[in-house]
């Protein structure tokens, strides 16, 4: 084992160019993972300095205060300081974007009120100009070294280096942590808040003055942070108030008298207001009424298009790959359980899994140009009216329109939106969109059960029947978000303010998107990546055992002749299946089912598409002898569809039944793959859980209604 | 009348005035004042977006967004 390295942390507000100078200082060598119990990457990476030391670079998630209301926004404090677990930083470097100084100093003030060891990096010097305070006047006011350093062309990273080498000698030097400095008085009244208050403040945590004002200013009812214990609370609270409410007077106090710090000290280096011609002229176009939101709308089919169009070619060419994979298998290991196992169990597993890639590839390149540039922040400008009138974030957008292709990327692309409820809601409603895995199902129910007449003498019947499925899908999750986030607690729409920052547009680094693609992939490889294929396996296990059939086929097929053997096969395969556990399973859900319209082979189906909706197809394949290589546009398929007949000779596939079933698969969680994901990002099996127990029940409560309703009417 | 404070949501496009108090529920007063809305600062209302809502404000030489009924929060004298 190699000696422990000691940690730098680089924190700063959002879009302040920290990822950028993050990656220029980095390379290509960043760990991502979460910190403990949340939804927040951790990023770290190995930080060569000179003399052959080195440090690991902690990449502290933005923020604009460490006054925190929710366990996301107390990341930033716990990392600073070392609590909860994690690792004391010996230096925290702030990245300060220099046409907004005041702002991002406003963090280092509270950082130094704490006695932590800074550093201030200064980007956004080019864009700043003579806006940009200069770094040597900067550093005497604050008491510490600044650096420029623009992470884009690579320059001051040497001397960045350098510096943070210097500080941590300093700090070695020195042995003990800096001492605090407080740039303002604090009024008698607030003193003995802090004084009654810092005597409950926990051991672990360090006894400063500083950590009673964090305390004073974030715990209140209704807050949800982490590991505040009941005397702190109770002092919070006790703290006397004078006849006014405690919060908003302290508030008041305190942020102002760190402002007028900062309007003395800081605002005085600067010289005018950056300019933004160019962010104003590019804005009047791209926030226009009606230039707007036709750039916005064709942004917004490019990326759908590329979901759902061009990475078609990518994932035939995976589904190619795997089933040659399958097939070189089948013809090297003899036929048999093993030979089974090896092509349906682990190769098609992991091909399930390697299948997302081009979707989660593409969507995030573009969500990686849209962030970079600044457009990301206008699309939640622009969305934000009809968004927050069902309660979901502006930026749930783009989530919400992935779904369209598959939940799976959507449900990854939600950690653009920085609070966990407003993840949770657009998670929780995503895999209600009409995904590409539900497409061959409607289009096998369609071709079977419709006719291709046309309304009206030109609406053609089976384009309008698909045309309302996805009309269907959006509106019920709109109303789902809208029911959700007033029914269930966590989800609730709290009174938090929608404050967000338009930065100014910027040309994105393909460097840093490529990066965060990269990230975003291998993470989901290593995270949800396993639990899909150790699903697949399990349900490959559910369907092909017990493997006895009553008639021995495999020696009938080989007394068949060459034209009779196919047909036994499939056969043989088809009595396998309702003699396995998800067949029996299938048969046990009917009387469950049978109120929907579906008998029990439709059972089988259902059961087999949980390892993704487009299963039911070749499920349905294998249940009606004709074979599991069956697709959507199989005239088999569709003949032994319209032939089944149930006990009493009446066809079990009417239209009405046509439309039940289809209604089933729009609305219920038959994807263990989106449960996968939802899991691993909520950190649980609550929200899974939640997500397929809502999910089924609206499912056959809305089929049960449309199919009794329909027989009520008439239909059969 | 010309002093006469009004609220940030009533301002005009491209009208700046300077922040009197700001109101509300204690975390969005805190969320705006941290983010420099304190009294005394200049404030301009930039843009209302396509919809109507929400609005874009400059201060401090960065720019925001925030929802019309939290601007009414925000009490202005010209």
């Amino acid at each position: 084992m190699s000696e422990r390295r000691p940690i730098v942390a680089l924190a700063g507000n959002p879009n302040s160019g920290k990822t950028t100078l993050f990656n220029a200082l980095t390379g290509s060598r960043a760990k991502v993972g979460n910190y403990p119990g949340i939804t927040v990457d951790r990023r770290t990476a190995r930080l060569d300095l000179s003399g052959g030391r080195s440090v690991d670079l902690l990449d502290i998630p933005g923020t604009y205060s460490l006054v925190a209301r929710s366990a996301d926004e107390q990341i930033a404090l716990d990392a600073m300081l070392g609590l909860d677990g994690l690792e004391r930083p010996e230096l925290i470097v702030f990245c300060l974007d220099a046409s907004q100084p005041v702002r991002g100093l406003y963090l280092v003030l509270q950082a130094q009120e704490l006695g932590l060891r800074v550093a201030v990096a200064l980007t956004m010097v080019d864009e700043a100009k003579r806006a940009a305070p200069p770094a040597r006047a900067l550093s005497a006011a604050l008491g510490c070294p600044v650096v420029e350093v623009d992470g884009r062309r690579r320059r001051g990273i040497a001397e960045l280096r350098v510096m943070i080498g210097q500080r941590l000698g300093e700090a070695a030097a020195a042995g003990a942590p800096p001492e605090p400095v407080w740039r303002w008085q604090p009024s008698d009244e607030l003193a003995r808040h802090i004084d009654s208050v810092r005597a409950t403040l926990p051991p672990e945590w360090p006894q400063t003055p500083a950590m009673a004002l964090w305390a004073l200013m974030s715990l209140e009812e209704g807050d949800e942070l982490r590991g505040v214990p009941d005397p702190l609370r109770r002092a919070v609270a006790a703290a006397p108030a004078g006849g006014r409410a405690v919060g908003s007077w302290i508030d008041d106090e305190v942020i102002e008298a760190r402002y007028r710090w900062l309007d003395r000290e800081v605002a005085s280096l600067c010289h005018g207001a950056p300019d933004r011609s160019f962010t104003e002229r590019v804005d009047r176009v791209l926030l226009h009424r009606v230039g707007g939101f036709a750039v916005f709308l064709a942004v917004m089919f490019i990326v759908f298009q590329s979901l759902f169009t061009w990475s078609d070619p990518a994932i035939s060419l995976i589904e190619a790959a795997f089933s040659w994979l399958g097939d070189r298998t089948t013809d090297l290991v003899p036929p048999g359980l093993m030979a089974d196992f090896l092509v349906n169990g682990v190769i098609a597993g992991f091909g399930s899994v390697v299948v997302f890639l081009p979707q989660i590839l593409l969507l995030f390149f573009f969500i990686g140009l849209m962030e970079d540039s600044g457009y990301m922040a206008r699309v939640a400008y622009l969305m934000d009216r009809i968004m927050k009138s069902m309660n979901l974030h502006g930026r749930a957008f783009v989530p919400m329109l992935s779904g369209f292709a598959c939940a799976v990327p959507a449900i990854l692309a939600t950690r653009t939106m920085e609070r966990q409820r407003d993840r949770l809601l657009t998670m929780m409603v995503v895999p209600l969109m009409t995904c590409s895995a539900r497409l061959p199902i409607y289009t096998l129910v369609i071709a079977a059960l419709f006719p291709a007449s046309h309304v009206l003498g030109i609406l053609p019947v089976q384009g309008l029947m698909m045309i309302g499925m996805y009309l269907f899908s959006a509106v019920t999750a709109l109303v789902a978000a809208w029911v959700l986030s007033r029914r269930i607690r966590p989800l609730k729409a709290k009174r938090l303010p929608f404050v967000i920052e338009l930065p100014p547009y910027r040309v994105p680094r393909l460097g840093d998107v490529v990066r965060m693609m990269w990230e975003r992939t291998s993470y989901f490889l290593r995270e949800a990546g396993t639990i899909i294929l150790a699903c697949t396996i399990a349900l490959w296990a559910l369907l092909s055992f017990p493997r006895h059939t009553e008639i021995d086929y495999d020696a009938r097929i080989a007394a068949a002749s060459a034209e009779q053997a196919p047909a036994l096969e499939h056969e043989r395969d088809a009595e396998r299946l309702r003699q396995s556990y998800g067949g029996r399973l299938g048969h046990a859900i009917e009387p469950a089912i049978a109120p929907l319209g579906f008998d029990w082979k439709i059972g089988i189906g259902i059961i087999g598409a949980f390892a993704a909706r487009e299963v039911f197809v070749s499920t349905m394949g294998v249940v009606y002898s004709a074979g599991g290589d069956v697709d959507e546009n199989s005239a088999t398929l569709r003949q032994r569809i319209r032939a089944e007949v149930r006990e009493d000779g009446r066809p079990v596939y009417t239209p009405l039944v046509g439309l039940s079933l289809m209604i089933f698969f729009a609305l219920a969680c038959q994807c263990m793959s989106t449960l996968a994901v939802v899991k691993r990002e909520t950190r649980g099996y609550r929200w899974p859980l939640f997500l397929f127990t809502y999910m089924t029940v609206l499912a056959w409560v809305v089929s049960f209604a449309v199919y009794q309703g329909g027989r009520l009417l008439g239909f059969s | 009348m010309r002093a006469e404070a009004r609220t940030l949501d009533e301002l005009g496009r491209g009208a700046r005035a300077v922040v009197e108090s700001v109101g509300g529920e204690r975390p969005f007063r805190r969320r705006l004042l941290e983010m420099g809305l304190t009294p005394g600062t200049v404030v301009s209302l930039v843009n209302v977006a396509p919809l109507g809502d929400p609005l874009e404000i400059e201060l401090r030489s960065g720019r925001l967004s925030i929802r019309r009924h939290e601007a009414a929060l925000v009490l202005v004298r010209r």
